[in-house]
This record gives structure tokens, sequence and C-alpha cells, in this order.
């Protein structure tokens, strides 16, 4: 179970980072920075919020507000930054995330300090319950429905809205549509922030179940990483797959010999990169 | 012409800095002229080949875990035992990892070195039994040509011997990437880097070229790797994390992976820009990620290509 809650909060990441790289073809090697971002500000808001006398069985609603607004740090970022190196090579792409990366541990690190922060005490406000005999926090049910409900928007949004179709156009070709009228600039932008955003929240969600470190985004993104490559890079169902491959295998090998949790993981990547590099649901060939 | 005075002129810098230099600034010249090696190596994948690996560090830990392993665990003090082991293990490594990499470009190249490098990583990590786990393990003195220096004062050996060990090693591994890039075989890898179809149609095994390159830049990292371990006399996982692997790109592009030397330029600059905002504010990573931000956006032929006015073909340029 743990390992479920644990996949919720990767699909936010991944879904980021599958919606930027779908759209901009840019790997963002700084989505794991964002999720260290909105966990840090999620747990000043919900210390602000119970400072406030805010009551603590309301701690979601300040966390996921401010997990998201922390997503417009994209608008930020892309206007600022990525929207120099669109027509540059993708190396140079991905050098400006990891600049992102490296600037935004330690803005991190001068905003919040090395100690790990957490929201102590609020994980268990929901209580638990017993499911198929093993004792849950509710907290965990109430991410995972979350992490579901964002799951379902997506995919109602690409396929749905007109927003989502052009979308979805720019990603399938960016010429035609631009041809077409479409505002390359504005569908950057939001699609960035989208992505950004959901990073963010994931960030936040996950802060009260585990403390929030200043490496804790270098270390997800690995993870989120291996997500996307086992799901498809640039593909939403392949995030969620993937996610929760990721998620039960670790919870899996944590119980069973933790010494190849992660180890497992990579190696089942390096398995799909070499035998299927565009991952289970992956339509971008090499 | 220019170019062999400058290079004869750093050959000298190099060689009276001991005599001149103080004793702090030496101990930093040890770390800039591993990461030299290390990216000359990394180079002939970076700029020359236009294949960007993220997973580089995997190769720099192989190479310090060897000179870990070996002092500690054997007899073994020969730096020069330590050099060739590391070279032969990475070699080894690098063949079948190499082997895999290279059939993909762009992205998936990058994709595929990072989940080699954190297996390695994460390997390093967890076999506490047999590599230390987080605290890493301790590489012992290492003999120079057969001398056994233990008795020397641990400063006086790094700034003394150590320090022209490691030029000596930096300048073999300059000269012999100098004949490699110069030969057919790397006029081949510039080729493939332009244009990878055209290189095939012209009969150029672009897969086995790659993969030498690989191979031979693995060698390359491990080399240098090892070199870092004496002066801290110590080696933990962060050197093979994947961070590790983004700060030596970084190095490149600070240098200008368009130029041979440019590389080397990178490292120097990036060890002792690193020593100096770190003495100054704690935050060398925000200081340096607008660096990389600036250099990505405005300057993306690096310092050197501040000296040069050719216009510089970018890494990966070919389209497959």
């Amino acid at each position: 179970m743990g390992g479920i809650f644990h996949a919720a909060i990767l699909f936010l990441v991944a879904a980021g980072l599958q919606v930027i790289f779908g759209v901009q073809k840019i790997f963002n090697l700084a989505c794991g920075s964002f999720y260290a971002l909105g966990a840090y500000v999620g747990i000043s808001a919900v210390q602000a919020f119970i400072g406030a006398g805010g009551p603590p069985g309301l701690f979601l609603l300040p966390l996921a507000l401010a997990g998201l607004l922390v997503g417009l740090v994209g608008v930020v970022v892309e206007r600022g930054l990525l929207r120099f190196v669109y027509d540059r090579d993708e190396t140079f792409q991905l050098l400006l995330t990891f600049a992102l990366v490296l600037m935004l541990e330690d803005a991190i690190r001068m905003t919040w300090g090395t100690a790990p922060q957490s929201t102590a005490g609020l994980y268990l406000v929901y209580g638990q319950v017993r499911l198929l005999g093993a004792t849950v926090p509710t907290y965990n049910l109430v991410v995972i429905g979350a992490s579901l409900a964002i799951a379902a928007g997506i995919g109602w949004f690409l396929t749905r809205t007109a927003f989502g179709r052009i979308v979805r156009a720019t990603a399938e070709n960016r010429e035609m549509a631009e041809a077409l009228g479409v505002n390359m600039a504005s569908v950057y932008a939001r699609v960035f922030t989208l992505g950004t955003a959901l990073g963010t929240l994931g960030g936040a969600l996950v802060i009260p179940a585990t403390a929030a470190m200043s490496e804790m985004g270098i270390e997800l993104i690995v993870e989120a990483f291996a997500v996307v490559v086992i799901g498809g890079l640039g593909s939403m169902r392949g995030a969620f797959v993937g996610a929760l491959v990721v998620g039960v295998l670790r919870a899996v090998a944590i119980s069973v010999y933790p010494e190849l949790e992660m180890l497992l993981i990579y190696l089942i990547v390096i398995g799909v990169l070499v035998l299927r590099p565009r991952g289970i649901f992956g339509e971008v060939a090499v | 012409m220019t170019g062999r005075l400058v290079l004869g002129a750093v050959t000298a810098g190099v060689l009276v800095l001991p005599l001149v230099a103080p004793t702090y600034q030496l101990t930093l010249m040890l770390p800039f002229m591993a990461y030299a090696v290390i990216l000359l190596g990394l180079n002939l994948l970076f700029g020359y080949t236009g294949l960007v690996s993220f997973g580089h560090a995997l190769f720099i830990g192989i190479g310090a875990y060897t000179g870990a392993v070996l002092t500690t665990h054997t007899r073994v003090r020969s730096l020069e035992v330590i050099l060739l082991t590391a070279a032969v293990a990475a070699a080894a490594v690098a063949a079948p990892v190499g082997a895999l990499c290279v059939r993909y470009v762009k992205i998936y190249f990058g994709m595929l070195t990072l989940a080699f490098g954190m297996v390695f990583y994460t390997f390093l990590l967890k076999f506490y039994g047999i590599t230390g786990g987080d605290e890493g393990m301790r590489v012992l003195r290492p003999w120079l040509l057969g001398q056994d220096l233990g008795e020397m004062p641990k400063v006086a050996y790094l700034v003394g011997p150590y320090y022209y060990y490691s030029a000596a090693v930096l300048a073999l591994a300059t000269f012999g990437m100098w004949r490699i890039v110069r030969s057919p075989f790397g006029l081949c890898l510039r080729t493939i880097r332009d244009n990878p179809v055209k290189a095939e149609s012209l009969g150029i095994g672009v897969v086995r070229y790659r993969w030498y390159a690989f191979t031979i830049s693995a060698v390359y990292a491990a080399v240098g790797g090892a070199l870092l371990g004496p002066p801290t006399g110590n080696v933990d996982p962060t050197l093979a994390y994947w961070t590790h692997s983004g700060n030596i790109v970084f190095m490149t592009l600070l240098g200008g992976f368009a130029h041979f030397f440019g590389p080397v330029l990178g490292a120097f600059v990036f060890i002792y820009l690193q020593d100096t905002v770190m003495s100054v504010v704690p935050y060398w990573r925000l200081v340096f990620g607008a660096i990389l931000a600036f250099l990505v956006i405005c300057a993306p032929g690096g310092l050197m290509g501040l000296f040069t006015r050719r216009r510089h073909p970018t890494p990966g340029a070919a389209r497959a």
C-alpha cells in the first residue's frame, strides 16, 4: 500500500515530465527540484495555516493550494530562460535544466536551511483504516484518490478540451500547428507551467508522510526518470503504468531484499531501454 | 604557432609552479589535473562524436574505487598498477555498456548512460560490506614509480612527487588524445558527429566507431578518477552520482567543447572558481547554476569560444 502511495506521487511528477517532454521535447531534469520546492513551500504554508489557528483537519487545503501556486514558477522559468534555447540543440536544453537543478537546490537551502523539515503529527490527523488486513493511513488514500482524479482530469483535458487538442497537435507537429495559427509561445508557457505545477503539487502532497530535505529533488528525478522510461517518453498512460511499476516494485523490494531496491529499478530501466527504447506506451521512435 | 607558444608557456608554468605558488594553490591543482584527464576523454564523446553522456561519473567511480580497493584490500600500492588496473576495469565495463548505449543517440543515449551510472552508484551505496556504503573507502597513499613515500609529510608528498606525477599523467593523456583526434579515427568521429548518414554511406562503421570512442573516454575517466582519490585519501559514492556527471559536462561546456583544450581550461576555471565562490558564500551551486544558464543561453562556445572566432558545430548537431 505504501508502494501505491509512492506511485501516486511519482505519477504526478512523471506526468509533469511527460507533458513537457511530449510537447516541447525537453527532458526537464529540474522536475525533481520543482518537486522539492513544492514540498518546502507546502510545509511553510501548512505551518502558517496551523499557526494562524486553522483546524488541523483542513491542512490539506493550504497544502494543495501552495503546491499548485508554486507551479507558477514554471512561467518564470519558461519565459525567463527556456524560451531562448528552443531552436538550439537538445544538449543545451538538457544543460539548462541542469543549471536549474543547481540553482534551485541552493535556493532551497538559502530559504529553509539545511535541516530536514516536516509537518510533524499531521500525517495521521485523518486517522487510519484497515484495508485488506493492513492498517493504512487515510491520508495515503486521499493522495491516491487525488492522483487518480488528476490522471482522469489530464485525460479529459487532452482529449476533450480545445486547448488539449492544440497541445496534442503541437506535440504531433510543431510546424504544422504553427502554420495553422497556434501561438507557440503561449502554448509552451502554459504547458511548461502545467508540468511544473504537477511536480510541485506532488512535492506538497508527499510532505505530510515524510520530511523535506534539500536533496529530495535530485533523488526523485532519477526515479521519475525511471518511470517515464519504463512507461514510454511523452505518454501519459506510460507515466501512470510506469509509476505503478516503480512504486510497487520498490515496496516489494524493500520488504524482501532492501539492498536491491533501487538497483532493481535501474536494471529494469536498462532492460526497457535496450529491448524497447520507446517504453511500454511510447510512440516516439528513437 | 601561437597555440604552441601558449602550450609551452602553460607547460613551463605547471612545472615551475611548485617552486613559487603557495601550497594551497598547489593542492587545488591536483583535482584540476585529474579532472582535466577525465574531460579530455569526455570531450572525445561530447565535442568530437556528438554524444552527451550523463553517466560518465560511473567511470570516474570505477577509477577511484579501483585505487581504494587495491590499496586497502590488497598489497598493491604502486600507482602505475592502480592506473593500469583502473583503465582495464573501465574498458571491461565500458565495452558491454557502451555497446548497448551507442546504439542510441541524443536523449536516449543520455538516459541510458544515466541509468547505468545510477546502477553503479546504487551498488556503491547499498553494498556496504564491499564498498563501505555512504562512508566510502580509504585510499592509502600509493607508491610513485616504485618509491614508497610513506615517510614524507602528507602535504609535501602531495605538492611534490604527487603533483609532478599527476602532471606527467595529464601530459601523457593530452598527448595521447591529441594523436587520437588528429588520426583518421578522430576524423571519422567528427564526420559521424556532423552527419552520421553520410558517414555510414562513406563506409564508416558508425556504431562501431562510437563504441570505440565511448570505451576510450571511459578509460580516460577512470584514470582521472584514480588520480582523484589519493589527495583526499577517501572515495565515496557521490563520485558516481548523476549530478557529478552533470558537473563534468558543465566543465566541458564552460571551457568550450569545440576546442581540444577547452575542457582542460574548463576544469581549471571550474575548480578555482568553485574554491573562490565557496570561500565567499556556501551556495556555490546557485552561482554555478546561474553561470551555466548564462553560458547555455549566451555563450555556448564556452571560454574558448570567446578567443576563437570560428563558427563552431554544435554537439550532436547531426540529426539521425
